[in-house]
């Protein structure tokens, strides 16, 4: 997967602090001493895994350390790394896949400004480029704007848009979308939500509404649920995970704003206690700046690699 | 999750007064304690070194050690250097002496600087401001609309001319605001990453065409450790006098706010708490200290109430148990109003203490309020006024009718006969002259 790489490598050489050779800066080449267990740790903190997986993982390392006794620095950097993709095994799908069975439903989820609708538009706009059918669904209705938003996606996508006024109860609008993508015959329905904070529980119900009525316009309906996580986001995402995987189904993680200096660690954290899987990563404005996420390269840029792993 | 940092404490003191005398080394575990809870909450990493290495100075200080309740003194210590560090007197935007003044709003895409600009616009026009907003976020596509949207709620004018660029865009919004005659100018940029040299560029040839009296930088609560580097970032390429801490009316404990104080000693002015045109408010530093450490925010809960509960039917409500007509009706009512207070386990972080009663924490939860509803639900009104008429075979069809057991309607109905004593009691604490608490919230099942 060169595309992510390359991305995140000029994303991270943009920075002046020159952060990204810290590993290399500190690791390489050097004997392996006890020392240098806290400048991983720094580095650990550093991009958001928060305290239990910082802990989970040095542990893990620890572990090895003290069983085969590695002499360079470079070797514990393996450990922690091997460990670190363990956690987030499983994430080898194809999240482009479509089943047969049409249309298939996405819903996109998340606090607000996250990036839905913009992740809402580059997805319609890349399922579109691999000849697929899709229709949008603007079931934002609160935010001022958000359908006006929506549907400037929609028309650099060159793919249709259900909506409604401003105001208009979002699950209608969801219903619409289902309805008008089984009657055109549609591959896929993209229903962009309005961002609601997880700890607002007459919001999660209204979200828990739409996803019912969605399924009641196509049985089985959304058939995928993602949840959009901004990358500079620190530990809370996991209180955010927790809530929207417990008020809908949600099948996955879409990390947003990894062209930034943040590492969006706490995807991985949430990776690794929800065993929710990290499917696309957001790496920029343009209407094809949505990659498939990779386990490697992301572990590399969590340790602020500059260049490829060693394997 | 997150134990509460005054658990945590009290967890490891317990374990050490069985020692009899505290060391270093005590206070040095407490202090990691603390560490986690910062670490939590957000608070960059550095960040944390540093403090700590100035409580732990503190802290090993005889006035701890030789304290009764170390817990205590530690957190105490904890909380003033919190406070010192966030500043001890919430800080103000300031006007010009000469208008117009020119406020802009800076931020990476998300932080949520278009509402903020509007919730900016209508406390200033409370104060009897005449303020201009200025859509210079000419990239996200309906972000113009989206402010004009949200002005149009506050009937405050908003200018934009379509294919100017940002720098254009201040410059007219100055002419216009002399124009319309208004004294406060709102310039609402896009959203960009510290990191994007263009953009970055833009901003700092808009402010040396139209120089700012305030340029605020707007952070979403919940960033993690890159709100230093974010911070830093913005600050070497403008004049920021303060920052917009948004959303913190999520959960978000909001160790960013100490973080970027720590690192840039800028003011954090204002903080937005919700969805509504007024949710602004102005950042107050105590409070923040508390929430970073997880300590338990009575104030904040009280708001909470106020602004949740039916304030009419609360005192219908509490007039009714007063006087000792206190059935399942009303215990009902009770529980629907605290329902609205949101999830319990949130409710409970709020009340300081509350985390040391971890037993208590485990059978309060939102199921089992739930299923209490339920039963109390499928009861008819006859049975809920007089639950004297509660037979077996009523019992059983309330336990259908709720999907529950009809071991749990008896569970139920013996803690309501039990709360109806202490109810009963505290009427008679009443009539001895004695403080009562309005509403006495009943102990769950």
């Amino acid at each position: 997967m060169p595309g992510l790489w390359e991305r995140l490598r000029g994303g991270l050489s943009r920075t002046r602090q020159g952060l990204g050779d810290r590993i290399r800066a500190v690791f390489a080449g050097r004997q392996w001493s006890d020392e240098l267990w806290d400048s991983l740790e720094e580095i650990l903190y550093e991009a958001d895994l928060g305290v239990d997986t910082v802990s989970h993982l040095l542990e893990e390392t620890r572990t090895l350390v003290r069983q085969k006794r590695p002499k360079l620095a470079d070797e514990v950097v393996e450990m922690l790394r091997r460990a670190m993709i363990v956690d987030l095994a499983g994430n080898d799908h194809d999240p482009w896949y479509l089943p047969p069975e049409r249309p298939v439903v996405w819903m996109l989820v998340g606090v607000n400004g996250t990036g839905k609708t913009t992740t809402a538009g580059k997805l319609a706009a890349m399922m579109k480029a691999r000849g697929h059918q899709v229709i949008l669904g603007a079931a934002d209705t609160f935010r001022a704007a958000a359908i006006e938003q929506l549907a400037i996606w929609a028309k650099r996508a060159e793919v249709p848009v259900v909506s409604q006024a401003i105001g208009a109860d979002s699950a209608a609008v969801a219903y619409d979308t289902v309805t008008a993508a089984v009657a055109r015959g549609m591959d896929l329905a993209i229903i962009d939500t309005a961002g609601r904070l997880h700890n607002k529980a007459q919001l999660m119900q209204e979200l828990a509404k739409v996803h019912r009525v969605t399924g009641r316009a196509l049985a089985g309906a959304p058939h995928e649920v993602w949840l959009v996580l901004d990358a500079t986001t620190g530990q809370n995402g996991l209180s955010q995970a927790e809530t929207f995987v417990k008020t809908v189904a949600v099948s996955g993680i879409v990390l947003t704003k990894l062209d930034g200096t943040a590492k969006g660690g706490v995807a991985l954290t949430i990776a690794r206690t929800l065993h929710l899987p990290i499917r696309w990563v957001g790496v920029g404005e343009s209407l094809d700046d949505l990659i498939v996420f990779d386990a490697k390269a992301y572990v590399s840029a969590i340790l602020g690699e500059t260049q490829g792993t060693s394997e | 999750m997150f134990d509460s940092l005054s658990e945590k404490l009290e967890a490891a003191f317990r374990r050490l007064r069985r020692k009899g005398v505290l060391s270093e080394a005590d206070v040095r575990e407490a202090v990691r304690e603390v560490r986690l809870a910062l670490l939590e909450a957000d608070v960059n990493f550095k960040v944390v070194k540093e403090f700590l290495a100035k409580v732990e100075a503190r802290a090993v200080g005889q006035e701890i050690l030789a304290s009764l309740t170390p817990d205590q003194e530690v957190v105490r210590v904890v909380r003033d250097e919190l406070s010192e560090l966030m500043g001890r007197q919430p800080a103000r935007v300031t006007m010009a002496s000469n208008p117009p003044t020119v406020i802009y709003l800076v931020g990476l895409q998300g932080s949520g600087k278009t509402t903020t600009a509007a919730k900016l616009a209508r406390m200033l026009k409370d104060q009897g401001r005449l303020p201009l907003l200025v859509a210079a976020d000419i990239y996200r596509p309906a972000a113009v609309d989206q402010l004009r949207t949200l002005a149009s709620q506050l009937d405050v004018p908003v200018y934009y001319s379509e294919g100017a660029n940002p720098v254009e865009l201040a410059v007219q919004g100055v002419a216009q605001s002399r124009k319309l005659a208004r004294d406060v100018l709102i310039i609402d940029t896009a959203g960009r990453l510290h990191i994007d040299e263009g953009l970055m560029a833009e901003l700092e040839a808009m402010e040396k065409k139209v120089p700012a009296h305030e340029t605020l930088l707007v952070v979403d609560a919940m960033t993690g450790q890159d709100a230093v580097r974010v911070t830093e970032s913005f600050r070497q390429r403008l004049p920021l006098t303060g920052v917009v801490l948004t959303k913190l009316d999520g959960d978000a404990r909001g160790g960013a706010a100490l973080s970027i104080r720590a690192v840039t000693g800028l003011p954090i002015k204002l903080i937005t708490t919700g969805e509504k045109l007024d949710a602004l408010e102005a950042f107050q530093p105590e409070r923040m200290a508390s929430r970073i450490l997880g300590m338990g925010d009575v104030l904040s809960l009280i708001e909470k109430a106020e602004l949740s509960l039916d304030r009419a039917e609360t005192e219908d409500l509490a007039k009714r148990v007063e006087s000792g007509d206190f059935s399942l009706e009303e215990f009902r009512a009770m529980l629907q109003q605290v329902k609205r207070l949101g999830p319990l386990s949130k409710v409970m972080e709020m009340i300081p203490g509350m985390g040391a009663m971890g037993k208590l924490k485990n059978q309060i939860d939102d199921k089992s309020l739930v299923r209490v509803e339920a039963i109390l639900s499928s009861m008819t009104p006859l049975e809920r006024r007089r639950p004297k008429v509660l037979d077996g075979s009523r019992r059983l069809r309330i336990a259908r009718g709720s999907g529950t057991t009809v071991q749990e309607v008896n569970r139920l109905l013996k803690q309501f006969q039990e709360m109806q004593k202490v109810m009963r009691q505290v009427k008679g604490m009443r009539k001895g002259k004695r403080g009562v608490p309005k509403l006495p919230f009943p102990p769950m099942p």
